[in-house]
């Protein structure tokens, strides 16, 4: 009952590569996704649309960035920027009267195409320089969107989203509105997940250990640098029009700056490189932390008697940002997702502990 | 377009270049030993400014206290970082150093608003704010002080690598392991590069300050300061001065004739084209050590 690894004989590589090779995770994820799908009813519509959709949508952009950083080990300082492109043409498109279902489609695509784009930058260099190129694109692709009015509406100005619909049903329910977020990141996650079986995944985790030795070896890297760039883009191009859609309801340039991509990268570290359930993790802690932290602010404000002036409040979440960043690299460069699998791995054998290998 | 403003915008151009220098040779002196791109180096600058600001407006002290005292103070603070922060991600893959130095970046900037707010303030440094005339031309009186910091840290930095510990310093940016090898101790090399780079971010907050106040928008010079640190190569001082003039008239000049068509703004959009093509033909910019990478 509790040995989970009891009766789990592996006798064929198919077995062994299947996506759950451990009945306890399958049971686990079949709970959460039950869990994900009954939330509408078990939680005040309040915290589903303001904690819960943002998380779930947060999370598949995190899981899109990881793709091309935790996976293909590409750095990527504008993911925002890809973001933005699938976000404005997906409202463009949908205000022009494309259904919603193409008009994401169109938005994914059209993030594709920019994505690429920064993929050839990894063409001739990686690392530290591509983190810079990619940095220089975000803010190339900040510039476009508050320069160009056909784009943005204008300058300091937000584009209207028509409702969001599927299948000709006009989605305005809370519940409603939350099954697209989970339907989209249940999506990612399952394409995420077998990922790692297919032949893309291995190349892709080849070229990120050292591109040379992957060519060496007959993995074409730039080909699969720039599939990662544009696999990762499509998913960024569709959270980005779907955070609009069923979220912000317009978009603004604001939403999509550096500051963005920084936040998105700190919840694929603070998660783990690589880690599909980290991304949740890393999504939950990035966005409900500043709120907590104002709270525990303002609570010990009122215990000490102090009183801290609007501003200091205003910036000590920042600063609590930037220190959870910094303590996780610390004490956890492999974040989150390294501390759930180590506490798996411990109740994988617990009681047996001896059987530890 | 006639030609004594052309040549005030490549002289103007050239001195806010050298202002972008002083952000750059922080850049580099931390990249040069240790290879860290440090993203921190903006909001390094910036609390430099509000350390001196602190001294010489909160405790009303004179400049000329405030100022070396706050370079004691971030000289301690960039060791600090080094010690507590970057040692023990030696080795690890670079992503996780440039988070690291943007969650430094994003917590020196909270912290910093957090304790003495995000009004803009200036530093008085006591620079009359008249144009000085030169011929025809009109050229700021700050950004020539300011200039002419950069080049006197410029020269310092030539002799200092000179001198005993700067040859040490030199080594370690060679081959690290072959420094270990023959006794010099290479952390204490990287913190001393640290802790030289945020003195000079306090010179660089305290003539930034001047010129357009100490404020949030400090460090924002981190863009301008890393496209001119990987123009002149991302390991060379020289490279950062020259790189500096050379973006600087880009800039101005560029932005006098791109401004009319695009409506304004061109600036940053210089300045970022600047850093993709640079990457893009010359990573290792103009002045930089071409590393060769075997598998």
């Amino acid at each position: 009952m509790f040995y989970r690894l009891s009766g789990v004989r592996h006798n064929s590589y198919a077995s062994d590569s299947k996506m759950f090779n451990i009945p306890a995770d399958r049971n686990a994820t079949v709970f959460f996704l039950l869990l994900g799908l009954a939330a509408p009813f078990v939680i005040p519509s309040l915290y589903l649309n303001s904690y819960v959709l943002p998380w779930l949508i947060w999370t598949a952009a995190a899981l899109g960035l990881n793709l091309v950083t935790g996976w293909a080990g590409q750095l990527h300082l504008g993911y925002a920027a890809v973001m933005a492109v699938g976000a404005y043409s997906a409202v463009h498109a949908a205000k022009f009267g494309v259904p919603w279902e193409f008009a994401l489609l169109i938005g994914g695509l059209a993030s594709s195409v920019i994505g690429s784009l920064f993929a050839f930058t990894a063409l001739r260099v990686k690392g530290l320089y591509l983190a810079l190129t990619t940095l220089a694109m975000q803010f190339v692709m900040d510039w476009v969107l508050t320069h160009s009015p056909a784009i943005a509406g204008g300058s300091h100005a937000s584009l209207q989203a028509p409702t969001f619909a599927l299948l000709g049903q006009k989605i305005t329910s809370d519940a409603g509105l939350y099954y697209v977020a989970f339907g989209w990141c249940v999506l990612v996650t399952i394409f995420m997940l077998n990922l790692k079986r297919t032949g893309l995944g291995r190349a892709l985790v080849a070229v990120r250990e050292k591109d040379f030795a992957a060519a060496i070896l007959g993995v074409n890297s730039f080909y699969y640098k720039v599939v990662a760039f544009a696999a990762s883009a499509f998913i960024a191009g569709i959270t980005g029009a779907l955070l609009v859609a069923t979220f912000y309801f317009l978009a603004a340039p604001e939403q999509f700056t550096v500051s963005v991509s920084i936040q998105v990268l700190a919840m694929v570290i603070i998660g783990g490189l690589g880690s599909i359930i980290g991304s949740y993790f890393g999504a939950a802690l990035i966005l409900l932390m500043p709120g907590v932290v104002n709270q525990i602010f303002g609570w010990l404000a009122n215990m000490l008697g102090l009183e801290l002036g609007i501003e200091t409040f205003a910036h000590i979440p920042n600063a609590a940002y930037g220190a959870l960043i910094i303590i996780f690299l610390m004490v956890e460069p492999l974040g989150l997702g390294k501390l759930y699998a180590n506490i798996r791995d411990y109740l994988m054998i617990w009681p047996f502990d001896q059987l530890k290998k | 377009m006639d030609w004594i403003f052309l040549s005030e915008l490549t002289v103007n151009g050239a001195l806010t270049g050298l202002l972008y220098s002083l952000v750059a040779i922080g850049l580099v002196l931390i990249y040069k030993s240790s290879a860290v791109p440090n993203l921190a180096q903006g909001a390094l600058t910036m609390t430099g400014a509000y350390v001196v600001l602190a001294f010489s407006h909160n405790l009303g002290w004179p400049l000329w206290v405030a100022i070396p005292l706050a370079a004691v103070i971030m000289f301690l603070l960039g060791m600090g970082i080094e010690r507590v922060a970057l040692r023990r991600l030696a080795g690890r893959p670079i992503v996780m150093i440039l988070m690291m130095t943007m969650g430094i970046d994003i917590f020196l900037r909270g912290t910093t608003l957090a304790i003495w707010g995000g009004s803009s303030r200036s530093v008085n440094l006591g620079v009359s704010y008249d144009p000085f005339f030169l011929g025809d031309m009109l050229l700021s009186r700050i950004h020539i002080v300011g200039a002419a910091v950069a080049i006197a840290l410029f020269v310092g930095f030539l002799l200092f690598f000179r001198t005993r510990l700067g040859i040490r310093l030199r080594a370690i940016s060679d081959d690290y392991l072959a420094s270990w090898s023959i006794g010099i101790s290479v952390e204490r090399g990287v913190g001393l590069s640290w802790g030289l780079a945020s003195v000079v971010a306090v010179a660089t907050g305290v003539i930034w300050g001047e010129v357009q106040g100490v404020d949030q928008s400090l460090s924002v010079l981190l863009l301008k300061g890393l496209t001119v640190a990987v123009l002149g190569g991302l390991d060379s001082i020289v490279g950062a001065i020259v790189a500096g003039i050379i973006l600087g008239i880009l800039e101005s000049v560029g932005a006098d004739f791109l401004d009319p068509f695009v409506g304004g703004g061109s600036r940053d959009l210089i300045v970022a084209a600047v850093l993709i093509l640079t990457v893009m033909i010359r990573p290792h910019g103009l002045f930089g050590r071409h590393d060769i990478e075997r598998v």
